[in-house]
């Protein structure tokens, strides 16, 4: 499939409006990380209806796109070795390191935290080599 | 003040996750595309990025003129500032995860509407590394308390 930059560049300002609600409106970064384990239960901060609220509308949102348009392309690996093993990599990595791509990529880097900055560098690179390494291996989907 | 946060939370996640559905991201083969800058490489997502930076760091110019926001009584925000191992070894391994399965968080759980099962299964192992980190931080805790008292 070829790369749509006009349709990626309006989803990313709605994912950016959304950071923006929850900044202006709750005083919180809009980081789904923190949030997903704040509504596990695993972690503090936000009051947990807040996290809960915010996880319902992930999926709904998405579900009202799905429905408007009559179908969002979405083509997973066939091999659940890869979601397993990438979702604990993910789960675990992110509370090491504290946020994902919205809160250290999103939120982060329009602050200009280095924190962040660095963050980012680091799981784009990983992510980068870990492509490169398993096409080279053959470890396609 | 907590529903009004709550009714603003799920507003924000709402507006997130149908934007995730426009950008491409909720497809893991783009994402992974995207990774892929060795071989054919999709700049799709760097649209996203900035698409999503750009509202956002306008916000923050006005953030600072706020003394609180809107729905809550202060504004809570990460002010860690230092950058040391577990900030880089963390981001690696998300890293290697996001490679791996071609999905972070928020289109993980946002594909929980779309393709229910292969979504729940990179969802439920995200669940277990969550608490597995959860866990290790407890027990490290626990030590630490043990030897200082």
């Amino acid at each position: 499939m070829p790369p749509m930059p006009l349709q990626g560049f309006l989803g990313g300002l709605m994912i950016g409006l959304a950071a923006v609600i929850m900044l202006l409106g709750n005083g919180r970064i809009a980081g789904v990380s923190g949030l997903a384990a704040r509504g596990l239960g695993f972690s503090g901060g936000p009051p947990w209806i807040l996290a809960a609220a915010f996880l319902v509308g992930l999926p709904s949102g998405a579900a009202m796109v799905e429905w408007l348009s009559g179908g969002v392309v979405t083509r997973f690996p066939a091999s659940p070795i890869f979601l397993i093993g990438g979702g604990l990599l993910v789960g675990f990595g992110t509370r090491l390191g504290s946020g994902c791509t919205s809160g250290h990529g999103v939120c982060g880097l329009s602050r200009l935290s280095p924190r962040s900055a660095v963050a980012t560098a680091c799981f784009m690179a990983a992510g980068v080599v870990t492509v490169a390494l398993l096409r080279k291996v053959g470890a396609t989907w | 003040m907590v529903e009004k946060q709550a009714g603003l939370g799920l507003l924000s996640g709402t507006v997130f996750g149908a934007g995730l559905a426009v950008s491409g991201m909720a497809d893991p083969t783009r994402v992974r595309a995207f990774l892929d800058i060795f071989g054919a490489w999709d700049y799709t997502l760097a649209f996203v990025m900035g698409g999503a930076v750009l509202p956002m760091a306008l916000a923050w110019v006005y953030q600072r003129r706020l003394r609180k926001p809107f729905a809550a009584p202060r504004f809570d925000l990460p002010e860690t500032r230092n950058i040391d191992a577990k900030l880089i070894g963390g981001a690696v391994l998300f890293g290697v995860g996001w490679g791996v399965a071609g999905l972070c968080p928020g289109p993980a759980i946002a594909d929980l509407a779309i393709r229910p099962l292969p979504a729940a299964m990179f969802v439920v192992a995200m669940a277990v590394g969550v608490g597995v980190h959860r866990i290790i931080l407890s027990l490290r805790r626990a030590t630490q308390k043990k030897q200082e008292a």
